[in-house]
């Protein structure tokens, strides 16, 4: 009895000892996010802060793109076919995927087609139930022009689907790896629709992710728990935190006291005192991003490639990264960052030379030139300070006498004006890529269906036109490569920007943090890293 | 009393209809639309923005959605946001608590500190005391909540590690909130230590934003009091043998409060105001912030109502200002 006795005092010692032991390893990372989501379906919006905490914790995709890389893995999907004619994808599923359990829904089966299909039938098919849920508003299905490109989407059994396509299109892959085609559970939208409550799918979210939303407050914080199901592993990290904190200066500060590991958006001014702070880690990486200045193509003179050519030799690009970038950008020769595939390094950007460049103003007929430069009202990654900018280029141009006046207006009515293919001017604009294909940058910003939209130097060059559209439609990696290097080789010569930057993105983390890696695309993703003891 | 009562209210009932149009035109003259700030950079043709505009109702002449938002409110409902799809109402009462939080210890420390500093410097006039006051007072209303709160942040949290960066708790601390108010859920939740981190956690946003109030209370109480000192009644009083304390607190004071509490009224709106900066440095989740978001997303129905809202606030708060007048002067009672 009394041995029986010591056995179960031994027990409870032991189980109390492990139950103290775990708590104590409980891994919290508290990351100190820039601002609130809009909600927590990445379907319904284009924010990269609603990505961060939504798709990125919470959900997966067919495809993903590798941590840290803009490279394309298998993720629900673990393998697919592209039909000869490349109108047929077919993905065979992963199997043994389990969806995240939460207080208002069980999952009683794993993912399967039915899921695929009902993310992409909610975005594309206004008769579906859900399609008008929480707005209804599909920004990213639409301007990946899923609507034109997908024909239907089709279950094959349980495990696979077959995207239906009306024409070849090659980056098609990249674009599922998007936040916009997160899977959703087809279950947990019936389940919601019976209980009369269908918007909770998009503000409690229940995916395959890592993490799983404990609890949102606005504007305060959001708490994740790692997925115990997790079928790429559970994440070493056991409690994620973001704390929103809009103010750059003020995460500084809470990085410094230790309330949060991870912060975005450093400061400029703060990135010196941070490379020699001893216990941050100062991260950087070259953004996928281009900050450019789109001449009107369609008014004259700036109709003419010569006289975008003499222009774009007149702007000391150098000056205006020391400027205004302060070190944190790289010259930008090509309409694609280096970092994208098939970047052409062997184009010869145009050298400043302002005595050539007004010699080629002069042969081009072009006297006492006035003009208008546009300067964004805000910052951007690609561009710090648009005004800064357009007063060292309303100088330069000043030296080979081009009169430019600057002008700006109320962001929404910068970028509604700008596009007015009557536009009087050069406007300063750029691109943050969404899924690392040229076409992406390419065809969005300087293709003829952008003319009068995304193409805000209103440019339809039919030899450019034909290099895209053809790279468009060959599944080919090897020919795509080819076809956008001389895209970007006919750009140069035709100069329908002057390219200025590509910024370098900076991330401070604490030395504490283990293999946390810079998104290319600008999220922020804890699946895969660890802390320190 | 009660007639006083509701032709105050009568003033206030077309103030509030006022302040509806005032609100609803005001954020439509902004310039650029809320359908454009969505798209970003990325641009939508003409007719996905022509779509989303119908889809919002923002393509119907003004009279009509003026028409069909005061349906709403008299229904009392201020709408839904375009941007998070939840109702404003719901927005604004789950942030307000934060706000009001913060705003009351900050009129508390005003008040406390304003108020006594303000009558010292009366009675001392032109003493060493009097001048530091006031001087104090000057650069108090002077300087920027944004750069005085991050000097604070650097000097208490940075430097000196006192009081925690920004934030209401420490967010090891988890429970689910009761009412809002995060020293009240924090002694709810029965956790050790959470009551003391909320509380550290109010120190600095509310010394800032307590700042311009402060320094405004304790000016116009040491003016009100001097002019009152002055008056013959208080001679009288001290002629009359009356210990300074006496003839201060209970001759002197209560005729000095009357400005005071107006000048304390009209601090709220000060309030509401130093609340958006305050809320912003200290990532305090109010509805300062809210409302900042909302004004640069071009959310219509958010900016609106959150107007609406702090405006009925703001008029409340006067309305009772001015019941208090009644309470510390019966002439006013009389005479209106």
């Amino acid at each position: 009895m009394r041995r029986s006795k010591k056995l179960f005092a031994a027990i409870c010692c032991a189980s109390l000892i492990s139950v103290v032991a775990m708590t104590a390893q409980a891994k919290t990372l508290i990351y100190c996010s820039e601002g609130s989501p809009e909600g927590f379906n990445p379907a319904l919006y284009t924010s990269g802060t609603t990505f961060d905490a939504s798709s990125r914790p919470v959900f997966n995709r067919l495809v993903e793109f590798e941590r840290g890389t803009t490279t394309t893995v298998p993720a629900l999907a673990e393998s697919w076919e592209i039909s000869d004619d490349g109108l047929t994808y077919t993905f065979h599923l992963r199997k043994g995927v389990k969806f995240h359990t939460t207080k208002n829904f069980t999952p009683t089966k794993d993912f399967n087609a039915d899921d695929v299909v009902f993310t992409f039938k909610r975005q594309q098919d206004k008769e579906h139930p859900y399609h008008k849920i929480s707005g209804g508003q599909y920004e990213y299905f639409n301007s990946m022009s899923m609507p034109d490109l997908l024909k239907d989407i089709v279950k094959v059994d349980e495990n696979t689907v077959q995207m239906l396509l009306n024409k070849p299109n090659a980056p098609m892959i990249a674009n599922l790896a998007m936040d916009f085609a997160s899977i959703q559970s087809a279950e947990y939208g019936d389940a919601m629709l019976k209980a009369g409550t269908p918007e909770k799918v998009d503000l409690e979210p229940v995916g395959t992710g890592p993490f799983q939303l404990v609890a949102y407050q606005k504007d305060a914080v959001i708490r994740y728990k790692a997925h115990p199901d997790y079928w790429a592993g559970k994440a070493a990290i056991d409690t994620l935190i973001y704390a929103i904190t809009p103010d750059n200066s003020v995460r500084y500060q809470k990085l410094k006291a230790g309330e949060c590991q991870v912060m975005p958006y450093p400061n400029p001014a703060d990135l010196k005192a941070m490379k020699a702070d001893k216990d941050i880690n100062l991260m950087e990486k070259e953004g996928l991003n281009v900050g450019y200045l789109a001449y009107n193509t369609l008014m004259p003179p700036f109709d003419k490639p010569e006289v975008r050519k003499a222009l774009n030799m007149a702007i000391n690009k150098q000056a205006i990264l020391d400027a205004v970038f302060q070190g944190a950008g790289k010259v930008a020769k090509n309409p694609i960052p280096p970092t994208i595939w098939s970047y052409n390094d062997t184009v010869q950007d145009d050298a400043y030379n302002p005595e050539a460049a007004k010699k080629m103003l002069a042969d081009a007929g072009v006297k006492d030139l006035q003009t208008k430069i546009w300067a964004m009202p805000v910052q951007r990654p690609y561009n710090p300070n648009a005004r800064r900018m357009a007063e060292l280029i309303q100088a330069d141009w000043a030296a080979v006498g081009v009169k430019a006046e600057i002008v700006s207006y109320e962001w929404g009515e910068y970028l509604k004006r700008s596009k007015d293919k009557e536009r009087d001017g050069a406007v300063l604009l750029g691109w943050t890529g969404d899924n690392g294909d040229p076409d992406n940058f390419l065809a969005v910003l300087l293709g003829c269906d952008g003319v009068g939209s995304a193409n805000r130097a209103n440019w339809c060059y039919q030899p450019f036109e034909d290099l895209i559209q053809k790279a468009k439609t060959v599944s080919d990696p090897a020919e795509r490569t080819k076809l956008y290097e001389q895209a970007q080789i006919v750009f140069k010569e035709q100069a329908p920007w002057a390219t200025i930057a590509h910024s370098i993105v900076f991330e401070p983390v604490s030395q504490k943090v283990i293999d946390y890696r810079i998104d290319p695309f600008g999220g922020h993703i804890f699946y895969g890293v660890d802390l320190k003891e | 009393m009660l007639r006083f009562i509701l032709k105050k209210i009568g003033v206030l009932l077309p103030t509030f209809f006022g302040v509806t149009v005032v609100a609803f035109i005001f954020i439509r003259m902004l310039p650029g639309d809320p359908v454009m700030l969505m798209a970003g950079e990325r641009g939508m043709s003409d007719e996905r923005h022509a779509e989303l505009m119908q889809q919002f109702g923002f393509d119907r002449p003004i009279i009509v959605q003026y028409g069909s938002y005061m349906a709403d409110l008299v229904r009392g409902d201020l709408g839904t946001s375009i941007i998070t799809k939840k109702p404003v109402l719901e927005e604004f009462l789950t942030l307000f608590p934060a706000t009001i939080e913060l705003s009351l210890f900050a009129i508390i420390i005003a008040v406390l500190v304003g108020l006594p500093a303000g009558i010292i410097a009366a009675v001392k006039r032109g003493s060493f005391f009097d001048h530091t006051v006031m001087t104090a007072a000057l650069t108090g209303y002077s300087m920027p909540i944004f750069w005085w709160g991050l000097l604070l942040i650097i000097l208490f949290s940075g430097i000196l590690g006192w009081t925690p960066v920004s934030g209401r708790i420490n967010l090891l601390y988890y429970f689910e909130p009761v009412t809002g108010f995060m020293l009240i859920d924090s002694l709810l939740s029965g956790q050790e230590g959470a009551f003391r981190s909320a509380l550290s956690h109010l120190i600095l946003p509310s010394v800032v934003l307590s700042t311009i109030p402060l320094a405004v209370i304790a000016r116009q109480t040491r003016s009100a009091m001097l002019e009152v000192l002055g008056e013959d009644y208080v001679r009288t009083a001290r002629a009359k043998g009356l210990g300074p304390g006496r003839v201060i607190g209970l001759h002197a004071l209560r005729n000095a409060l009357i400005p005071v509490v107006t000048v304390i009224g009209l601090q709220v709106g000060v309030l509401f105001a130093g609340a958006i900066l305050t809320e912003t440095i200290f990532s305090w989740p109010g509805i300062g912030k809210w409302m900042v978001d909302s004004i640069f997303r071009r959310d219509y129905p958010s900016v609106q109502g959150g107007l609406l809202m702090i405006a009925a606030i703001v008029m409340l708060v006067n309305l009772v200002v001015d019941l208090l007048y009644g309470l510390i002067n019966p002439q006013i009672r009389h005479n209106s």
